[in-house]
């Protein structure tokens, strides 16, 4: 029965639960099974609460045992990135500095799942401060492939990755700055999307790189990926970068999704998939041959900036970083040294005691690129080349509705293996960094595995506040492609 | 001794805080003192997650002030963060602007001696959020107080066209005038509501030679009076201190000083030998501000006729002093009053007077304005047409205002019920000069055009007659009666 519940999708649970075949609390249980069971191997938790999420689940119960509707999530066990606030239980963000933090309040996309029925289970691992392509940088542990456990689940949202991989939770909220929810989605079998900048609020998203921090849903298929984002989806006051819906409407996310795209355009860009590794690159082809078949047209396009994505995003997310970051100083809360003698050390100490490598690496990288005299050369240049590599897609989806492109050049490293060389570790990035620098919608979904029988994403990338489409495209390949939904080898 | 010639060069800096009902970007009340830490949120305390969201109204304040200081207004801005570690400094970055202020390249007019006025002009006003306080008074740790962090503040920066302490001050006072005008800001320096930071230096020529002085900026000014005395102190001490090390600008550094308002001296804080780098980047967390055209008209209908015109206008227009004019402009009710006073028929001079002499007399010991008491203007009108036509005398219109401030009641039935109506029956008055000629032959005599005492004994008839009416007599009517009867 256990076993049963948690193959399903967030979808067919949530009917299920209405339809009071399962209760919540089953639902509930059965994700505590499964904790219980691979959370010390695979490591993807920071926190959770079973009391409390049982408890919740037992008025989700009551509710609908008293006739009423608690929304699309009706008690459908989820669990968020530890960088969303909750007024429950620590959001550590799984840096030391914020170990013991306890938010007073609770992020916009948080609630709204709450409000949806959903139930929050705990909060996922990640790279400290979501810098990070391997969940390697976490202050708080490692997080390990539930495909093989000596490889990564990617980053930086590796937790919400692998607990949906490891049906851990049915769904979960990650956070997605230059890759960080498309990249563990592939490396780990499972849907992970990233919305257009501005489509979910902000609010409660401890801030890495604000232009270019989104959050969205890591679900077992594309169907659970639009319910999840029909959901969350909106304006928020508080958030001022979220765009007015009556200039950008939120569609039904969930309607159009089964519709042939016979007709369509998708681009590609031959260059990006030759430089994928040979077993990416061939399940790359093998999905344009799945389109060519539903009647897509495949268009060749190119796209000239794009290879300066990289650099131009390790200059503006670390200056916002170095600022963002600059409000955890043991002042008011979060860690503050012992060994305190004057006020700077107050700054200086509890900062070197509670940053790890990488966050100190990416503070000082940015606080270099917005000093006097390099500004212009750093920041103010990255700024224009974001503009070029806006332009590139603009031009693009001028020729076509959907671009597709690996997602990660390689399936899922080695623990370790990249640690000791960041740049290398950067490259990780390299398909997914320009969609965050240009603020389009862009979603992983499997699309097969390699030798070694780890997954390998498919990327497609759509205009601004076309998630629709975008789903819709990725859900006609999930329909069409004959690929089997696989579980990984721990779960069997 | 050299011949030494020198000018004074005063710039200032200057933090205007905006009367906004919650803070510049998130939705605490704005307010001044409280118990610390009483007046925050996740926000204005700095909390991880959170956002800030831009107060409109802050806005729109900072727009009718930079539009009352003639500064050409952006109509597209956007916002900074100035990066510095401060323990006030929640974010440990302040939002600001930096590149594209939302008002710059104005002036203000102030009125200097001799009732001239000299154009200061202001380089830049920008809106930004200010930070709260560190408290040093207990054992070896500091304290934060955060009810400020937050508050919405117009900066002002202005070329240095200031020349002494009292342009100084003179600009202070205009500039407080202004902002209680528009109503943008309650503007009270003790609060802290207007701070000016003066940078000042002296260039001049000793023997023929030029020389500068190192620009010092001075800090924790909290009265028109410190300002002014910290500025012409500081002009002095740096002249003695040129003279005496002849070393100027360039071979010492910028500094900051301090007033000490108890020994009325600036004193030495710090030196500026490098500039901060605040690391300024646009805010990503906030979209920039677009003035289209119809919210800045709707801003712009807001605005009102500036002080200094409206004192030029109660000069010109109805004949009152500069120091009357600066009175009743002192405040826009007061000055709007008066207005509404003159409107409904009132005589300028003699409302003037009624407002400025028993009115404020009556308002101080009130502790409040006398537009507070609630006596419409017409009434005041009325009560000044009742003296033009001699219904009663201005001791009466004195006491008069006294009882309308107790019942605002209409002064004529004020008048009545208290016998305070002159008596202007030219046959009833002449009546009672019959009486007091009878009863006074001699005087009468010496009243007689010619005599020698003419002048002194009239006085003692009028006063006779006054007497007799218990004061009630119109003196004009009484005049006329008693000259007549005088030259039979």
């Amino acid at each position: 029965m256990s076993d049963n519940i948690l193959s399903l999708s967030c979808k067919q649970l949530c009917d299920k639960i209405l339809a009071k075949e399962i209760t919540s609390v089953e639902a509930v249980e059965a994700v505590f099974n499964n904790i219980e069971k691979f959370e010390p191997k695979v490591g993807a938790y920071v926190s959770f609460d079973k009391d409390r999420a049982l408890g919740e689940a037992a008025k989700i119960d009551k509710r609908i045992a008293n006739g009423e509707n608690p929304g699309p999530l009706a008690g459908v066990p989820v669990a968020v990135k530890d960088n969303m606030t909750t007024d429950f239980g620590t959001t550590s963000c799984a840096s030391k500095i914020l170990a013991e933090f306890k938010a007073p309040y609770t992020s916009t996309a948080v609630s709204k799942l709450i409000d949806a029925g959903a139930v929050i289970i705990g909060k996922l691992n990640m790279d400290e401060f979501a810098m990070g392509s391997s969940t390697e940088n976490s202050g708080v542990k490692q997080t390990y492939n539930p495909w093989n456990l000596d490889c990564v689940p990617g980053g930086s949202s590796g937790g919400s990755a692998a607990a949906v991989a490891a049906q851990m939770c049915f769904a979960s909220l990650g956070s997605d700055t230059g890759g960080s929810i498309r990249q563990p989605a592939s490396f780990c079998g499972v849907v992970g999307l990233k919305p257009t900048y501005g489509r979910v609020s902000r609010w409660g998203l401890v801030a890495y790189g604000s232009s270019l921090d989104q959050i969205g849903p890591l679900s077992k298929d594309v169907t659970d990926a639009a319910l999840m984002l029909n959901v969350i989806a909106g304006d928020d006051k508080r958030d001022s970068t979220c765009v007015d819906e009556s200039i950008a409407p939120v569609n039904d996310y969930l309607c159009d999704l089964d519709t042939p795209i016979d007709g369509l355009k998708i681009a590609i860009v031959p260059e990006f998939i030759e430089s994928a590794s040979d077993e990416v690159a061939a399940a790359i082809n093998n999905s344009i041959e799945v389109y060519k078949k539903q009647g897509a047209e495949i268009v060749e396009i190119s796209m000239p900036h794009f290879e300066y994505a990289i650099a131009t995003y390790y200059i503006v997310a670390t200056a916002e970083a170095s600022s963002n970051l600059a409000r955890f100083d043991g002042v008011r809360y979060g860690h503050r040294s012992d060994d305190i003698k004057s006020y700077i050390d107050v700054y200086s100490k509890s900062r070197e005691e509670g940053f790890g490598q990488e966050v100190k690496r990416r503070i000082m990288l940015g606080t270099y690129a917005l000093s006097s005299g390099y500004y212009d050369a750093y920041y103010l240049k990255a700024l224009k080349v974001r503009n070029l590599i806006r332009k590139d897609f603009t031009q693009a989806f001028e020729k076509a509705d959907c671009i597709i492109m690996p997602v990660s050049p390689t399936t899922a490293f080695k623990v370790g293996e990249k640690t000791q060389d960041p740049l290398q570790m950067y490259m990780a990035d390299i398909y997914t960094i320009a969609a965050n620098l240009s603020g389009v919608p862009a979603v992983s979904i499997p699309c097969g595995f390699d030798g070694e029988n780890m997954p390998i994403g498919l990327q497609i990338l759509g205009p601004s506040f076309q998630e629709d489409k975008l789903l819709r495209v990725a859900r006609m390949y999930e329909a069409n492609s004959g690929i089997e939904y696989k579980k990984p080898a721990i779960l069997d | 001794m050299a011949n030494v010639k020198y000018k004074t060069l005063v710039g200032l800096e200057i933090h205007v805080q905006l009367k906004t009902k919650t803070k510049m970007f998130c939705s605490c009340p704005t307010g001044f003192g409280g118990e610390p830490n009483t007046r925050v949120c996740p926000v204005c305390l700095g909390m991880p997650g959170v956002l800030p969201v831009m107060n409109k109204k802050a806005y729109e304040f900072s727009v009718l002030a930079g539009l009352a200081l003639n500064c050409s207004i952006s109509r597209f801005t956007k916002w900074d963060r100035k990066s510095y570690y401060y323990p006030d400094l929640p974010k440990n970055y302040q939002i600001s602007q930096y590149d594209l202020p939302m008002s710059e390249h104005g002036y203000i007019e102030i009125p200097i001696d001799g009732g001239e006025t000299k154009k200061i002009r202001i380089l830049r006003a920008h809106l930004e959020e200010d930070a709260g306080k560190n408290s040093h008074t207990a054992g070896n740790y500091s304290q934060v107080d955060l009810n400020r962090a937050g508050t919405p503040l117009l900066e002002i920066v202005t070329e240095p066209d200031l020349s002494n302490g009292s342009e100084v001050r003179s600009l202070a006072q205009q500039l407080q005038r202004i902002v209680r005008y528009l109503g943008v800001s309650e503007a009270d320096m003790q609060k802290g509501h207007m701070r000016f930071e003066p940078n000042i230096n002296i260039v001049g020529e000793i023997d023929g030679k030029e020389f500068k002085t190192a620009i010092a900026e001075i800090k924790n000014l909290n009265s028109f009076r410190a300002l002014e005395r910290s500025v012409d102190y500081e002009t002095k001490r740096q002249l003695e201190e040129y003279l005496e090390t002849r070393k100027g600008m360039g071979q010492v550094p910028k500094t900051t000083r301090g007033w000490d308002a108890d020994r009325e001296i600036t004193v030495h804080q710090r030196s500026k030998e490098a500039a901060n780098d605040y690391r300024y980047f646009p805010d990503p967390d906030l979209v920039p501000v677009v003035l289209d055209d119809a919210w800045f008209e709707q801003i712009k209908s807001n605005m009102v006729e500036l002080p200094l015109a409206k004192e030029r206008k109660f000069v010109s227009e109805y004949g009152l002093s500069d120091y009357d004019a600066g009175v009743l402009t002192s405040e826009r009710t007061m000055a709007e009053y008066f207005e509404d006073a003159i409107k409904a028929g009132g005589d300028a001079k003699r409302v003037c007077n009624f407002l400025t002499q028993t009115g404020l007399k009556l308002a101080n010991e009130a502790g409040k304005s006398f537009v507070e008491f609630g006596v419409e203007a017409e009434k005041l009108a009325k009560l000044s047409k009742m003296v033009s036509d001699g219904d009663i005398n201005a001791s009466a219109a004195t006491s008069l205002i006294s009882k309308m401030v107790e019942n605002n009641e209409d002064p004529m039935v004020l008048a009545e019920k208290f016998n305070l109506l002159q008596k202007s029956d030219t046959g009833e008055l002449e009546a009672i000069v019959d009486q007091v000629f009878a009863d006074n032959p001699q005087a009468v005599d010496d009243a007689r055009p010619g005599s020698k005492k003419e002048k002194k004994s009239k006085g003692f008839l009028m006063g006779q007659v006054m007497q007799k009416t218990k004061g009630q007599a119109n003196p004009k009517i009484v005049s006329s009666i008693l000259a007549k009867k005088l030259s039979e």
